[in-house]
């Protein structure tokens, strides 16, 4: 007895198992080059997110949505537990990120309905929580075991170096402490678990980019829009804007181009969609970063696009047909 | 027309994926298969009003004689493709997986009707009227054989309203697994051309353009080799992406053009014709053969020798599969057509008809789908249409029943090719939920025609 | 005291927005026939569309403005109700008699086999206009439950074992969705009556008998003795199918006996006192 089934007839063998261990893959770069810098803390950081993440995502399956048949095993829950902990200081408290792993995946990814039905990004949601409701063991970052020059236990990120600098008056020459490039580039600095590495995210990234699991737009027009916007001050006054290079090298510009804004569920379907997306998130960042009370504004301006999608999603795709002939 | 440089890597701009070829029956050559002992020929192998059958039970057959007369203006005629005796006229289900008509014929020796030219000299007289080029391919019953089996007769006489410009040969066979056109193409060449050169002046146009797939090196060359001979022939290699065989996507690759929604080619000045059709169209107009048989490649993974046959049309495919060794054990599906679009038969005893150009049985792995998981909005259905829809929504509205939007949403400017479906990680059964949505949508806008 | 100015601003705010709302309220209000409100809360308030208007608001709407409301009738409401509100406008309404969806389909799969196994939606329009379905007769029910999704009052639901959908008479109101539903035509409004007695030919098989028996053991195979045995010419053929007229059944149950292949169903009639002849088929 044959089956009947209307065409097609084959399938690609992709899955969703396939894109999200290849994330995982991408982000083991990052991961490893926090456990160098930081030490043992990082990896037990990640490894309590990633284990909250799945337990939580586990029990809300079975007990509240009572589903017989689902399975943890398509690693969404790890890649939101890992891309938590590389937001988070490696040197948080076990309890805290627990319940950032909740407030994650029970409220910004459950609530909506699950894999798919987000609107926000929950790792982003998760450490913004965080942030407010604990905003000292969220803003203590550890110092890295490389870099002694710094004294005491803990050390500020670039861009707190900075803000505070600029809050107190001075402008840019006078401040002291800025890190140079090759430093930020390689991760030698003080920051977030995943995010001090420049070049392991790019890694990353690119291996990302390889096999076909995000598009270019995304990370490419936010790193734009960034280095454009920052640019257009620098050469207004370079005295208190610092040069676009090291808005692109700090903070979590890196990983929220790469990892965070390009997530499926949460980023636009067209590729119109996309560029608005990306190029909003820049501009936002940027004057969070130069005109706003915080230091570090990606992850609002994540969130605030995040808001936006469902908006530019009504933005067609160029349909066949609708402009009469196109002449090459 | 010279053939440029510039044109090879030419394809079409949106969309489109990049299946694996399994192209196993592309060295075989076109072997005779045997006659059958019996056949059924389907009275509506072709888009439009089924044919009324003209003989009866009893009656004695030749190869050529006509036994379904055209009924209507888009129509065709159907002709016996052996010789014997009528044994019943009946409904059965054929390839199109509906019941129809057909007419069962139990074979007696292989007579030929006597006006039909049976010797393999090329015939390169063309000096005809093309009112006389259309009566003969009407006469004989010429169908689209890409597998849309639209009469060819109809298609070749377009609206006074419109002024065809280019003539485009399909030989672009982007579908998994078929080799029937790559084949024919390399033992019948210089037929094929004297074909196309017999269209272009039913048209009245000047140039003729041969789309042919990078994955057929060998057919190129020898097509480009023949098509010197002849004025206006031009071969086009084009890239290899799937769906370049839909007429909308192989005009924009070839001529650069967008067809409107909703409009036919011809509204851009192009007719497009299959390779096979432009073969049998020199078969009926110079041989007065009518179309009774055609190439047919039974291949898939588990079979021990993929091949292409010469078939005569109403053939059960049970007897296609026993002369490449029988049908697999584990097979799942026997797919007529390719993988992409073909359709899944509900067994193997059906017969051959003139659109068929494949049969493939797919064994398990291949063929299960998956149980379908959460649409994550990877938005690779919408990289991948080559009609610039955007597949998950359509499919989302055509679920909740919002008819409105899917009309809003230019659904039925969807071609089916099956990009979307086959891409969706989550094994989500977009392509179902979106020609539901076409045809309920279709009611719909008939329902209100008629108001 | 800045709590005071607080307290005094935000109340004087608020004593402006409601004074405001109100006279706007008043302003702008919508003069709507009264009787529309009362008529609307004597309907069943579904909004089934089995009126053949876009909601009950809207049919009350008509029922109140139209002249006459002969040709009007809502089937979830039923005939009494639809009385007492002809009697509240001081109108008249036409009796119709009390309706049934019918599924006239009993090819379940131990006497219809399988011929293939079917993969894809579970959309009965889909698998129709796809192929002929699962099993040798075309006409037959596809199981795949458009009638259930489409049913707002909960009162068909697909049998799982069986394949076939089951109407709940009881919650049935007649308002015809399932009957647009089903891409065969199997379903049918068909009349009935306190107790629910129906006979009718649960087959919709157009094919020759011959075809039809081997698709499906209950088939109708057009031989035409049930047409012979009605007293009251309540039964037609047409295409090898036999069609029950329900206005000229008069419920005699005659043609259900006589049907060789019990394509005949006979609904909640009491036991027939059983024949001898039973003890035949016990000796085979």
């Amino acid at each position: 007895m044959y089956t009947v089934s209307a065409s097609p007839h084959i399938h690609a063998k992709q899955n969703v198992n396939r894109i999200m261990y290849d994330v995982i893959i991408a982000l083991l770069p990052a991961f490893g080059v926090s456990i160098l810098f930081f030490g043992m803390s990082a990896l037990y950081t990640t490894l309590i997110a990633i284990l909250s993440c799945i337990v939580i995502e586990f029990l809300i399956h079975k007990f509240l949505f009572k589903k017989q048949d689902f399975s943890i095993k398509d690693g969404s829950a790890v890649i939101t537990g890992m891309l938590l902990a590389f937001n988070v200081p490696s040197s948080i408290p076990w309890w805290i990120i627990i319940i950032g792993s909740f407030v994650a995946i029970g409220i910004a990814k459950m609530s909506f309905g699950g894999l798919g039905n987000n609107i926000f990004n929950p790792a982003l949601v998760g450490r913004v929580f965080l942030l407010i409701s604990f905003p000292v063991d969220m803003t203590l970052w550890p110092k890295t075991t490389l870099n002694q020059s710094v004294d005491g236990l803990t050390g500020p990120t670039p861009l707190a170096l900075l803000k505070e600098g600029i809050v107190s008056g001075k402008n840019i020459m006078q401040i002291k402490g800025l890190p140079n490039y090759q430093d930020m580039f390689l991760g030698n600095i003080g920051g977030s678990l995943g995010e001090i590495s420049a070049l392991a995210i790019i890694i990353g990234g690119i291996y990302l980019l390889f096999r076909k699991v995000i598009t270019w737009h995304i990370p490419v027009f936010v790193l734009l829009s960034m280095f454009v916007f920052s640019g257009i001050f620098y050469l207004l006054n370079p005295y208190m804007y610092i040069n676009p290079l090291f808005h692109l090298l700090s903070g979590g510009a890196m990983l929220g181009a790469w990892f965070m804004a390009t997530d499926m569920a949460t980023s636009p379907m067209t590729i119109k969609g996309q560029i608005i997306f990306a190029v909003g998130i820049g501009i936002i960042t940027m004057i969070i970063r130069m005109f706003g009370a915080y230091p570090e504004g990606i992850s609002f301006a994540i969130l605030l696009m995040n808001a936006v999608v469902p908006l530019l999603n009504k933005i067609s795709p160029s349909r066949y047909g609708s402009s009469l002939s196109i002449k090459k | 027309m010279k053939l440029r440089k510039k044109y090879a890597m030419q394809t079409f701009t949106k969309g489109g994926i990049h299946p694996l070829e399994h192209k196993l029956s592309s060295k075989q050559p076109i072997e005779m298969l045997p006659i059958p002992e019996f056949v059924q020929i389907s009275l509506s192998q072709h888009i439009g009003v089924a044919a009324t059958p003209i003989v009866k039970v009893g009656d004695s057959v030749k190869v050529g004689t006509c036994i379904g007369e055209s009924a209507g203006f888009i129509s065709a005629r159907v002709h016996s493709s052996v010789s014997g005796t009528v044994e019943k006229i009946e409904s059965i289900i054929d390839t199109s997986g509906l019941y129809r008509n057909a007419i069962y014929i139990q074979v007696h020796g292989d007579e030929w009707e006597s006006n039909i030219d049976r010797t393999s000299d090329i015939v390169s007289k063309i000096d005809y009227t093309p009112q006389y080029i259309l009566d003969k391919i009407s006469q004989a019953g010429i169908v689209g054989m890409g597998g849309a089996t639209f009469p060819l007769h109809v298609k070749l006489s377009p609206p006074d309203t419109t002024k065809p410009e280019v003539l485009i040969i399909n030989a672009v066979e982007c579908e998994p697994f078929l080799t029937a056109d790559h084949s024919l193409m390399l033992e019948k060449a210089e037929e094929i051309c004297i074909g196309i050169s017999l269209i272009k002046k039913v048209l009245g146009v000047d140039s003729a353009l041969v789309g042919i797939e990078n994955n057929k090196p060998d057919a190129i060359a020898l097509m480009q080799d023949i098509a010197h001979k002849y004025n206006g022939i031009g071969i086009v290699p084009l890239q290899i992406k799937y769906p370049q065989g839909g007429e909308k996507q192989l005009i924009e690759a070839l001529l650069h053009k967008e067809v409107p929604s909703g409009q036919l080619p011809i509204v851009v000045g192009a007719v497009v014709v299959n390779v096979a059709t432009a073969f049998a169209v020199y078969e009926a107009v110079q041989k007065n053969k009518p179309l009774i048989d055609r190439v047919v490649t039974v291949t898939g993974i588990e079979i021990p020798k993929p091949s292409n046959f010469l078939v005569r049309i109403g053939t059960s495919i049970h007897t296609l599969f026993e002369a490449v060794g029988g049908i697999p054990q584990n097979t799942e599906k026997i797919i007529s057509g390719g993988p992409m679009m073909g359709k899944a038969l509900i067994h193997s005893h059906m017969p051959v008809s003139k659109g068929t150009s494949g049969v493939i049985a797919v064994p398990y792995n291949l063929a299960h789908r998956d149980e379908p998981f959460n649409c994550i909005r990877c938005a690779r259905c919408v990289q991948v249409c080559p009609m610039g829809l955007q597949p998950y929504l359509l499919q989302l509205y055509s679920e909740q029943r919002m008819y409105e939007q899917l009309e809003t949403n230019f659904v039925l400017d969807c071609i089916e090719c099956g990009s979307c479906s086959y891409i969706c990680p989550s094994s989500r059964p977009l392509l179902d939920y979106i020609r539901l949505g076409k045809n309920k949508v279709s009611q719909i806008i008939r329902k209100r025609k008629q108001k | 005291m800045t709590i005071l100015y607080s307290i005094l601003v935000l109340s004087l705010l608020g004593i402006i927005a409601g004074v405001s709302l109100f006279f706007v309220a008043k302003k702008f209000n919508v003069i709507e026939n009264p009787l529309i409100d009362e008529v609307e809360a004597m309907l069943p308030g579904a909004n089934c569309g089995g009126c053949g208007f876009p909601g009950c608001r809207k049919f009350a709407d008509v029922l109140v403005n139209s002249e006459s409301i002969e040709g009007l009738f809502c089937s979830p409401a039923g005939q009494e109700q639809m009385e007492k509100i002809a009697e509240h406008l001081g109108k008249s309404v036409s009796k119709k008699a009390m309706q049934v969806a019918v599924v006239r389909c009993n090819g379940s799969c131990d006497v219809r086999p399988v011929t293939n196994e079917y993969e894809g939606i579970s959309s009965c329009a889909f698998a129709a206009q796809l192929y002929a379905g699962e099993t040798a007769c075309s006409f037959g029910c596809l199981g795949l439950g458009d009638c259930e999704l489409v049913c707002a009052f909960d009162a068909i639901h697909v049998n799982v074992i069986t394949g076939l959908p089951e109407v709940i008479t009881d919650k049935c109101t007649a308002c015809g969705a399932c009957v647009d539903a089903c891409p065969k035509q199997i379903i049918e409004l068909r009349k009935t009556n306190k107790k629910d007695l129906k006979i009718y030919v649960s087959c919709v098989n157009k094919d020759k008998g011959v075809v039809a028996k081997k698709a499906c053991d209950v088939a109708c195979i057009g031989c035409g003795k049930c047409v012979k045995v009605c007293p009251h010419s309540a039964i037609t053929l047409q295409n090898s199918l036999a069609y029950i007229d329900d206005e000229l059944c008069k419920l005699c149950r005659k043609c259900v006996d006589e049907c060789p292949t019990h394509a005949i169903i006979e609904t909640n009639f009491p036991e027939k006192k059983k024949q001898v002849q039973e003890n035949s088929s016990d000796i085979e």
